[in-house]
């Protein structure tokens, strides 16, 4: 097993159990507020201390894993459908559309996130939807070229031919031919675009337009450190050390299956 | 030459216009009521389409696309609702955070990343290179937010050497400058670690090349050989990475001014947001995309001046 897999696995575990974990079992109610103990340094009780309502630090950094995971799964699982969608539309379409599908994406990659997602919130108000979104956004065009130019290559194969010779429908030749061709991309691909999603993630609710309280995020966690830096520092190095074993977690997972599905590549950085 | 550069700035002139018209359609043609949106759910109907009226939303929207950046061309981004005044002299006030806030990142971010670089290229395979190496790999999973936080930990908690946040003005230069400095370095740094892997990357590449071993072989010393073979050819892919970062950069600022409150654009544009100034929102936004628009212009043409050769290959 290459170790880039390994670890990027055992991080991405990790990150992933935790969140499993916190829907049924965290050490205390992450919502419990107990002001008399507040900012309480690491203790039996208490693995990582209190935050400045008392509240147990490890129960929720293991609920805010649930937000990461969760908007990532969903802003990444939305970017990529309707991606993977316009980039097999236009490939198996071509010409002038696809042509202006392609110049659609080079605007979108062009506008960053944060400046629409900010646009939404100032339309909207801030809201987990509207951070979900603005992440899908800027994945869509991402898988959108991917799949397209991958799809090209199998439409140029001659079993696809073959396929069309045979009279299949374009949309058969997608499903049956050109599909299973790029799954595997897609999915590396994914898991790179995973690790950007969560960092996404935690500045949108960092600055109050992600994940909305009470529900905590590790993002939301740190904005609420800043206001006690000078009193209880440690509470501002949790959540970052969680961000960081994601973000790494699935950037090493990524590269790793990247190398191990297209030798060609190896070695390689985006 | 002159004809490549005229058919840039056409190429930019028209970017612009695309970006400033998404900007405009997501802004104007979203479901949601600017006049409700500022006024607030319990207003009257009255003072709704009053105030429609005087925002002059009831004209067709084509046409307020045109009013619109026909007047931002002559520097007139409209009147700030919350703030009473035009959005260019609110603009003017801060822009003396921002820009050079922005420009100190980008100076360090180049010179971290070269440097680091260069030094991990030279020493290939060896520890100084594998550290380097491990370091700009957590480098690229930190949230440049959180290595702020960090910084204010270390230098204005701990040490006491620096300020936690704030902007003092210009008035006073030494405190200004103090100001920057952490904020600055919280920006680079992040992306200074994703440019040192493409500068040893592409400087690692290039010294595989005939001509860099024919200039040892001259008895050139190894770092006039770097200085003045290496280095020019890889600056390309470096190059091409600097143009994508600037928009984090960019973008970055608006962050990076909220972990330490400094008075710049970023930070008025979340005041615009919390206040509901759309027209401040919709202005800083399309002030922020043009930036990134801009910057990569440069880049487009930092290109050519670097190697004349892609002149004809970049059309």
């Amino acid at each position: 097993m290459r170790p880039a897999i390994l670890i990027g696995g055992v991080l991405v575990g990790a990150v992933a159990l935790t969140a499993l974990v916190s829907v049924v079992w965290t050490p205390h109610d992450p919502g419990l507020i107990d002001v008399a103990n507040r900012l309480q340094p690491p203790s039996p009780q208490h693995w990582l201390g209190t935050d400045q309502l008392g509240r147990d630090i490890a129960s929720l950094l293991m609920v805010g894993a649930q937000s990461s995971i969760l908007v990532a799964f969903l802003s990444v699982g939305l970017g990529a459908l309707l991606g993977v969608g316009l980039g097999l539309a236009a490939s198996a379409l071509g010409g002038a559309l696809e042509e202006s599908l392609m110049r659609l994406t080079d605007i979108a990659i062009a506008f960053p996130a944060l400046l629409l997602a900010v646009m939404l919130a100032a339309i909207y108000g801030p809201s987990l939807e509207v951070a979900i979104l603005a992440i899908a956004f800027i994945t869509m065009p991402v898988f959108a070229r991917l799949s397209r130019a991958t799809a090209n290559q199998a439409w140029s194969r001659e079993y696809v031919q073959a396929a069309i010779a045979m009279g299949r429908t374009r949309l058969g030749v997608t499903i049956h031919h050109v599909l299973p061709n790029i799954v595997s991309m897609i999915v590396v691909q994914a898991t790179i675009e995973f690790a950007i999603a969560i960092l996404a993630e935690a500045a949108l609710s960092y600055l109050g337009l992600g994940v909305q309280p009470p529900t905590p995020s590790w993002g939301r966690m740190l904005a609420e450190a800043q206001t006690f830096l000078f009193l209880a520092p440690h509470l501002a190095i949790w959540p970052g050390l969680c961000i960081i074993a994601a973000v790494i977690g699935f950037n090493m997972l990524g590269d790793g299956l990247r190398d191990a599905t297209d030798p060609r590549l190896r070695g390689m950085r985006r | 030459m002159t004809a490549f550069l005229l058919r840039r700035f056409a190429t930019l002139v028209l970017t612009l216009l695309a970006v400033s018209a998404v900007v405009f359609a997501i802004m104007n043609v979203l479901p949601g009521d600017p006049a409700l949106v500022i006024l607030g759910i319990d207003s009257t109907p009255e003072a709704q389409a009053a105030l429609r009226e005087q925002l002059g939303l009831n004209a067709p929207l084509a046409t307020r696309y045109l009013d619109w950046i026909g007047a931002a061309l002559t520097g007139d981004f409209g009147i700030s609702y919350s703030y009473d005044l035009p959005v260019s002299t609110l603009v003017l006030e801060r822009l003396p955070v921002t820009l050079p806030l922005a420009l100190a990142a980008t100076l360090l971010m180049a010179v971290a990343a070269i440097g680091l670089g260069l030094f991990a290229a030279m020493r290939h395979g060896r520890p100084g290179d594998w550290g380097i190496m491990v370091l700009s790999q957590v480098g690229i999973a930190i949230p440049a937010f959180w290595l702020g936080i960090l910084l204010i930990i270390l230098f204005a908690v701990t040490l006491r050497a620096l300020p936690p946040g704030g902007f003092p003005g210009w008035d006073e230069p030494l405190a200004a400058i103090r100001a920057l400095i952490l904020p600055a370095a919280a920006l680079a740094l992040v992306q200074a670690a994703i440019l040192t892997r493409i500068v040893r990357s592409s400087v690692l590449d290039v010294m595989r090349l005939d001509y860099v071993r024919t200039a040892r072989a001259k008895g050139l010393s190894r770092n006039a050989v770097y200085r003045r073979h290496v280095l020019p050819n890889a600056l390309i892919p470096i190059i091409t990475i600097v143009g994508l970062q600037v928009a984090n950069l960019v973008t970055g600022t608006i962050v990076i001014e909220n972990v330490f409150s400094l008075p710049g654009l970023g930070r008025l544009l979340f005041q615009a947001i919390a206040n509901r100034d759309l027209f401040l929102v919709q202005a800083l936004v399309l002030l922020f995309a043009a930036a990134v628009v801009i910057a990569n212009f440069l880049v487009d043409i930092a290109y050519v001046v670097i190697d004349p050769r892609l002149e004809g290959r970049l059309e």
